[in-house]
C-alpha cells in the first residue's frame, strides 16, 4: 500500500498518495474538473496553484498537473485571474520606448519586490524581464519570458498590478517581428512558389502511382 | 520515485556503450544494431507490433457512412451513442448567437481559421469547451516542417509524408499541406513568432523521423506554445468572440440539410444555447483521452474526439478512423508523468534508444509507427527496462551534450529538462525512461478535394473541418511536425473559403430532426447501448465512474 498524506484542497482535509500530483489528487478526492485543468502537462497554464505548507508561511505558486502532493500542503487553485490584456495591431505599432508606455504603462510603477520571481510557476526570473520590457530591450524581454505558459500566479502578487504575461507577450511579438533577423531563404521560397516554379513538378508527382512513389520513397538520399 | 538499483546497474551499461554511438553519430555514420530497415521489415514489424494490427482491440461500424467499416472499440461506442439532447428539448426560434463563421474549438486550427475568416470579412465566432489555447498545439513541442531551404523542395516534402502514411495519403490534401508551408511559416514569423534562427536569419532546422532533409523549424521545444500564444493574442486583438468553457453538442442543420450551426452547452451551469451560422467551422482536435487500448496520452485533456461525433451524427463520412499514432517515446518513468510527451526533437538532437544492455536496437528516426513498434517489440523479446510501473527502453539523452556541447539541453530542449527535473531526474546526466504513447488520430472526418487541393468542407454542405479532426491528409500515420503544419495550413484555408463561402450563404430553417433519424438508425441497426456523447471530457474523478484513480496510470499495459 502506498503511503498516505493529508492534503488540504481548498482548505478541506483529504488523505491521497504521496506519489499523486495535485491536479490528480483532486480527482482522487473525487472532483470532476472542469476549470484549473488543461494540458496536464506544464504547457497551457491553466491550472494555476497556490500553496502552503502547514508550519511555513511562504506562499508557493505552482502547476498542479507538475506538482507533486506534499503532507500538509494547503492547496487552492486560480483557475482564473483577470489579467489584463491591451488590444494593438501587430502591423501598426513599433519596437520601442513607447509603445510600452501606451499600452502598459503600470510596468513603470514596478517596486522591484521580486514577489512576481518568486511565484513564477516556471521558475522564470520575472522581475528582471519586466526590467528589460521597461529599458524597450525586447530581445532580452522576449528570451527571458519564453518560457512562460502565462499562468498569471506572479500577476495575483503582484503590488503594482503588472499583468506580466501579456507584457511579454507584447514583447515577443515585436521582437519576433520587427527584431530578429529575416529569413532571406524563407522569402525566396514563398517566392518562387507563388511565382508557379514548382506547379509542374507537383502535378507530375500527385499524378505517380504507389509503386513510382516507393520507388523514389525508398532511394531517398537523406541530408547527414 | 527515484530510479531503482535495477535501473541504475542498466544506466551503467548505457554509460558503457554511449562513447561508441557518439562517436558513430559525429562521422555520420550508424552503428550495426541502428541500420535503417528494408520497406518488408518495416511491414513485417508494424504487422506485428503496431496496436493498429491489433485486431480484438476494433470494432465493426454497423450504421452510418461508415457502415461495415472498423474503428477503436471507444470510438465506436461514442459514434454510436445517443444525443446529449432530444429535439424539443431545444427552441431553435430563440438563437443566442447569430453569426456568419462558427468556429467550434479553440486550438491552433480553430483560431487561424478565425483569424482569416475575420481577415476575409466575416462576422466569426470561437466556442471552445475550455479556454482558447487549451489544446494540443499548445503541448506540440519538437518543431514545425516546411520545406524551405536550398537542397530541399515541396516534392521532396511530399514523398516523405506520403511514404510516412504508407502511401494512404489524399494527395491533394499533401499538395496543399507542402505547397503552403513556406508561406504559412513566413504568416506566423510576421506575426511575431519567434522561430530559432542563426545570427544571419537562417532558421535553425533538424531532422524528424521519416525526413529525407532538415526542415524542421522550431522555437526551442516550445514550438506549439510559442505559436498558439500567439495565434491567441492575435484572435483577441481582432476582437473576435471567444466563448469558452462551453461546448458544442449538437449541429444543427437547416431545412435543406445544410450545416446551419450548433447546440451549446455552458460546462458549469449546462445551459444550452442556440448558435446560428452560415457556415460551421469543427476544429475539436483529437482523441487522446478517449485512451484506446488502455493506452496513456500525451493529449489535452478535452481531446475526446468530439469533432468526430458531431460530425458522423449528421451524416459526414470518415475516414482512415482505424488508425491511431502512439508517439514512440512517451515517458514512462516517473508515475507523475507516464505518457506524457518526450518530443522527437530528442532524438532529432542525437539521443538514441537504447534496450535494458545499453545497446542500441534500431535506427531512432524511423517514422513513428515504425519506431513505436520497435520499442514494444524490444520489450516483447524481454530487452525492456524494469520499473516499478512498467516496462520501456531508454532513451541517452546525454549523448546530446556530448554531441552538441554543454549547455545544448539547456538550450534546445529546456521544457524537457523542466519536466523531468521537477522529479529529480536531470536528463543531462541519465538518461530518461520510454514507452509509446496514445499522441495523434491519424484518421478523422473526411474533407472534399477540389482541382489540386481543398476547401475543407465536409460532405455536408457549410460544415468545414480543420486540423486534427479531419483524415486523409497523413494517411495511416502522421511524420513529426506535419500536425502543427496542418493546424495553420488547413486551419488558414478552412477560415478563407468559410469566411468567403458564407457571403453567399442564405440559413433556411433550422432544424434538428437529424437527431430522430439517427435514432432510427441505431435502433435499426440493433444497437442497445446507455451510451451518450460527445464524450466532451474524460471521467478521471475517482467518485464519478467507480475507481478511477488517473487512468493515465493504471492504464499502462
Amino acid at each position: 500500500m502506498e503511503k498516505m498524506v493529508n492534503v488540504f484542497l481548498m482548505g478541506k482535509k483529504y488523505e491521497v498518495p504521496e506519489s499523486l500530483t495535485i491536479m490528480k489528487a483532486f480527482e482522487y478526492a473525487g472532483y470532476q474538473l472542469i476549470r484549473g485543468c488543461g494540458c496536464r502537462n506544464g504547457f497551457c497554464g491553466a491550472c494555476a496553484t497556490v500553496y502552503r505548507i502547514k508550519g511555513d508561511k511562504e506562499l508557493h505558486g505552482c502547476l498542479a498537473c507538475s506538482t507533486q502532493v506534499q503532507d500538509n500542503m494547503y492547496i487552492a487553485q486560480l483557475p482564473f485571474f483577470p489579467l489584463v490584456k491591451e488590444i494593438y495591431d501587430i502591423n501598426k505599432i513599433s519596437p520601442n520606448e513607447q509603445i510600452m508606455m501606451q499600452l502598459y504603462p503600470e510596468i513603470y510603477k514596478c517596486i522591484g519586490c521580486g514577489a512576481c520571481t518568486k511565484a513564477c510557476t516556471q521558475g522564470l526570473n520575472t522581475m528582471q524581464y519586466i526590467a528589460y520590457a521597461q529599458r524597450a530591450d525586447f530581445k532580452k524581454c522576449a528570451e527571458e519570458s519564453f518560457d512562460c505558459v502565462m499562468c498569471g500566479v506572479c500577476s495575483s502578487r503582484c503590488p503594482a498590478g503588472i499583468s506580466h504575461p501579456q507584457v511579454a507577450e507584447l514583447a515577443r511579438r515585436l521582437y519576433g517581428k520587427y527584431e530578429a533577423p529575416e529569413s532571406k531563404h524563407l522569402i525566396d521560397r514563398v517566392a518562387e512558389i507563388v511565382g508557379g516554379k514548382y506547379d509542374d513538378l507537383m502535378k507530375d508527382l500527385m499524378c505517380k502511382s504507389e509503386q513510382e512513389l516507393r520507388d523514389i520513397y525508398d532511394n531517398r538520399e537523406f541530408e547527414k | 520515485m527515484a530510479y531503482t538499483q535495477e535501473m541504475l546497474d542498466s544506466i551503467k551499461k548505457v554509460e558503457a556503450h554511449r562513447a561508441e554511438r557518439v562517436k558513430a553519430q559525429k562521422e555520420g555514420r550508424l552503428l550495426d544494431s541502428e541500420r535503417r530497415l528494408t520497406a518488408d521489415e518495416k511491414d513485417i514489424l508494424l504487422k506485428e507490433n503496431h496496436p493498429d494490427y491489433i485486431k480484438e482491440q476494433f470494432a465493426e461500424i454497423k450504421m452510418g457512412p461508415n457502415k461495415g467499416q472498423k474503428a477503436p472499440i471507444e470510438l465506436v461506442e461514442m459514434l454510436q451513442a445517443h444525443s446529449r439532447i432530444k429535439a424539443e428539448d431545444i427552441d431553435l426560434d430563440k438563437i443566442d448567437y447569430d453569426v456568419d463563421v462558427l468556429v467550434i474549438g479553440g486550438g491552433g486550427a480553430g483560431s487561424s481559421a478565425a483569424i482569416e475568416a475575420h481577415e476575409a470579412g466575416a462576422n466569426v465566432m470561437i466556442v471552445t469547451k475550455l479556454r482558447i489555447g487549451d489544446a494540443n498545439t499548445m503541448m506540440a513541442e519538437g518543431g514545425i516542417q516546411a520545406a524551405d531551404k536550398e537542397g530541399d523542395s515541396p516534392m521532396q516534402h511530399y514523398v516523405d509524408v506520403m511514404g510516412g502514411g504508407h502511401y494512404k495519403n489524399v494527395p491533394e490534401l499533401v499538395n496543399t499541406l507542402v505547397t503552403h508551408a513556406p508561406a504559412d511559416i513566413k504568416w506566423l514569423n510576421d506575426l511575431g513568432v519567434m522561430f530559432d534562427k542563426e545570427e544571419d536569419g537562417t532558421m535553425i532546422t533538424t531532422h524528424g523521423g521519416g525526413t529525407q532533409r532538415k526542415r524542421m523549424h522550431a522555437c526551442k521545444d516550445y514550438s506549439g506554445a510559442e505559436i498558439m500564444r500567439t495565434l491567441r493574442d492575435e484572435v483577441l486583438n481582432r476582437g473576435i468572440p471567444v466563448v469558452d468553457f462551453t461546448s458544442a453538442i449538437e449541429l444543427i442543420l437547416d431545412e435543406e440539410g445544410k450545416c446551419a450551426g450548433a447546440v451549446l452547452m455552458n460546462m458549469e451551469t449546462h445551459e444550452l444555447y442556440v448558435a446560428r451560422a452560415k457556415c460551421v467551422i469543427l476544429a475539436t482536435g483529437g482523441a487522446g483521452r478517449m485512451h484506446y487500448q488502455g493506452f496513456p496520452t500525451s493529449n489535452h485533456y478535452g481531446a475526446t474526439a468530439d469533432g468526430l461525433v458531431l460530425a458522423y451524427r449528421v451524416g459526414a463520412p470518415l475516414l482512415y478512423q482505424y488508425t491511431l499514432q502512439y508517439h514512440p517515446t512517451g515517458a514512462a518513468f516517473p508515475s507523475q508523468i507516464v505518457g506524457a510527451l518526450v518530443t522527437e526533437k530528442v532524438r532529432s538532437l542525437g539521443a538514441r534508444l537504447c534496450n535494458a544492455n545499453g545497446e542500441t536496437f534500431m535506427y531512432s528516426l524511423e517514422t513513428r509507427d515504425v519506431c513505436a513498434s520497435g520499442i514494444i517489440r524490444e520489450v516483447k523479446r524481454g530487452n525492456g527496462v524494469h520499473s516499478p510501473i512498467g516496462d520501456g527502453v531508454w532513451l541517452d539523452t546525454p549523448m546530446i551534450e556530448e554531441l552538441g556541447g554543454e549547455g545544448t539541453i539547456e538550450k534546445r530542449i529546456p521544457a524537457m529538462m523542466r519536466m523531468f527535473a521537477k522529479y529529480g531526474i536531470d536528463i543531462r546526466k541519465v538518461p530518461i525512461m520510454v514507452y509509446p504513447t496514445l499522441h495523434y488520430q491519424n484518421g478523422g472526418v473526411a474533407v472534399k478535394t477540389t482541382g489540386n487541393t481543398t476547401t475543407n468542407e465536409t460532405a455536408i454542405e457549410n460544415l468545414f473541418c480543420a486540423g486534427e479532426v479531419v483524415g486523409g491528409v497523413h494517411g495511416e500515420n502522421r511524420l513529426m511536425g506535419n500536425s502543427l503544419l496542418d493546424v495553420i495550413v488547413f486551419g488558414r484555408n478552412a477560415g478563407i473559403y468559410a469566411g468567403k463561402k458564407c457571403k453567399d450563404v442564405k440559413v433556411g430553417k433550422l432544424t434538428l430532426a437529424h437527431i430522430a433519424k439517427f435514432e432510427k438508425e441505431l435502433d435499426e441497426a440493433g444497437i442497445k447501448t446507455d451510451a451518450v456523447s460527445p464524450k466532451i471530457l474524460p471521467a478521471y474523478a475517482k467518485n464519478v465512474h467507480g475507481f478511477a484513480l488517473n487512468e493515465e496510470l493504471t492504464n499502462k499495459d
